[in-house]
């Protein structure tokens, strides 16, 4: 399959965020990729609005299951989130149960006026009554197919497509 | 004998199941705890101080021994992961109506515990509680005789790697009753583990376990020697009834040899860190001015611990 270029994908979803963005606005990044990607469109939608990151890892509902996640990332919110606009930004939409986590964490810090979801691949497969308003593109993938984001040394970044491993 | 090389902590997957000492802990596991706990000091700093983790989780607070402050701060860590914390003061209620200490811990395993906080003023409680339990219950020694109080070690050395930022190149002195100290044993095992190259203990000969040395420790009989050029000084609490016990003339004597005034602690390096972990003898071990001087991170001590202890509850928890 014909991956589309991660870097181009985001160009355009910046572009289709910009009606969106108001004076209240703050972009908050899903660790890892939605972090990378939130940094991106930081620098292309400029430049005022604030930027946080979250690490949903104490949020997730398959911690029974799963155990903790071994490598976490402090979360970090540095603006008031009372009465924002949150443009939250993951790299893949799937189940959506991060960004449940993700809303939920959010909503420890305070109550934002309203949450716009961006993601760079949209790949079906919902298990939550959750959508995304902006999507780079929307693939139809197979459940055992992972799809990955990636960034090299010069912090470009690059999607790829693997197959699952037996085991997950 | 294969039975004795098993560490009682690890399943045999090598995952933490029980945190009951340090010492047999790999670099790996540490360095683990201490990045965990790293993530959840933001929370404590929300508005919100609460993360839901170990939502529908209980967790008894064990206490054989009293302890306000140790048992507040795993009610505290419980608390911000969700759990259901049940504070139990055993040395009042049914130890002293003659309840073996598996019977009591049988009962609360059949009222559904997922997790034992216990501290005990005999050595190897905790382990014998740990074998004791279901597997799917986890065991933290919060202090066990002189033994170890792992969680006091791990805390410590979070605060150190946080104003230090690494191990490999520090001088740290501990400083005072190593003798009876299960904080110190954790703190020597903590710190050779992690890598410091120098760990000193200074004490008079009557503070100090035989054969000190052999947990890899340098042994200082003098402040001015020992202390001289540390980046680290952690004071031990001089509990009271070592004076009436004969290891000591007085307090005021003591103070004069082993206490931390800023005389003294300016033959350490100038950026030198002040530890102790609680609670404090004013006028005994440490001098007011340095407890509240500017070198002193006592209070973040105290701080940092919560999150380590979130940390060891979710780690064990999540197995």
């Amino acid at each position: 399959m014909q991956l589309p270029d991660a870097e181009v994908l985001v160009r355009e979803m910046a572009q289709k965020l910009k009606p969106f963005i108001t004076e209240r606005s703050a972009l908050v990044g899903i660790h890892t990729g939605g972090v990378w990607l939130a940094e991106k469109l930081h620098s292309l939608l400029g430049q005022g609005m604030p930027m946080g990151t979250l690490d949903v890892s104490f949020y997730r509902d398959d911690f029974g299951q799963a155990g903790l996640h071994p490598n976490i990332e402090p979360s970090s919110i540095p603006f008031d989130v009372e009465g924002r606009t949150i443009i939250l930004v993951d790299d893949v939409l799937y189940t959506g149960r991060s960004v449940r986590a993700a809303m939920n964490e959010l909503f420890d810090y305070g109550r934002p006026a309203s949450i716009i979801l961006a993601v760079l691949v949209d790949r079906g497969g919902r298990e939550l009554p959750i959508a995304a308003q902006v999507a780079g593109v929307r693939l139809d993938l197979k459940a055992q197919q992972n799809i990955q984001l990636n960034r090299d040394q010069q912090g470009v970044l690059s999607l790829s497509l693997h197959e699952k491993n037996q085991k997950n | 004998m294969a039975f004795l090389s098993k560490n009682p902590q690890l399943s045999q997957n090598g995952e933490l199941q029980h945190l009951l000492t340090i010492e047999g802990l790999s670099v790996g596991m540490l360095r683990h705890i201490l990045d965990t706990a790293e993530s959840f000091v933001g929370v404590s700093e929300r508005d919100v101080k609460k993360v839901p983790l170990l939502r529908g989780k209980a967790i008894f607070n064990l206490f054989f021994e009293p302890s306000t402050r140790t048992r507040t701060t795993f009610e505290i860590a419980a608390k911000r992961l969700s759990a259901d914390v049940f504070n139990l003061n055993i040395g009042a209620s049914s130890q002293s109506k003659g309840e073996t200490v598996l019977d009591t811990v049988d009962n609360l395993a059949a009222m559904q515990a997922d997790m034992f906080i216990v501290r005990h003023a005999q050595s190897g409680a905790a382990h014998f509680i740990a074998r004791h339990v279901a597997p799917h219950i986890h065991v933290i020694n919060a202090g066990d005789g002189r033994h170890a109080h792992p969680t006091q070690g791990l805390l410590d050395m979070y605060t150190i790697r946080h104003y230090k930022k690494e191990f490999h190149n520090l001088r740290v002195a501990i400083v005072g009753d190593v003798l009876h100290s299960r904080v110190a044993r954790s703190q020597i095992h903590a710190l050779t583990t992690l890598g410091v190259p120098e760990v000193r203990v200074i004490a008079p000969k009557t503070l100090l376990p035989a054969q000190v040395e052999r947990m890899g420790v340098q042994v200082y009989h003098d402040m001015a020697t020992g202390l001289k050029d540390v980046d680290v000084v952690i004071m031990l609490r001089l509990q009271n009834e070592r004076m009436r016990g004969a290891l000591l003339p007085s307090a005021q004597e003591y103070f004069k040899s082993y206490g931390l005034t800023q005389e003294k602690l300016a033959l350490a390096r100038p950026d030198a860190i002040v530890m102790h972990p609680g609670p404090m003898n004013r006028g005994v071990e440490i001098d007011s001015n340095v407890a509240d001087g500017k070198q002193s991170v006592i209070l973040p001590q105290v701080t940092f611990g919560i999150a380590v202890r979130m940390a060891v509850m979710s780690i064990l928890a999540g197995h």
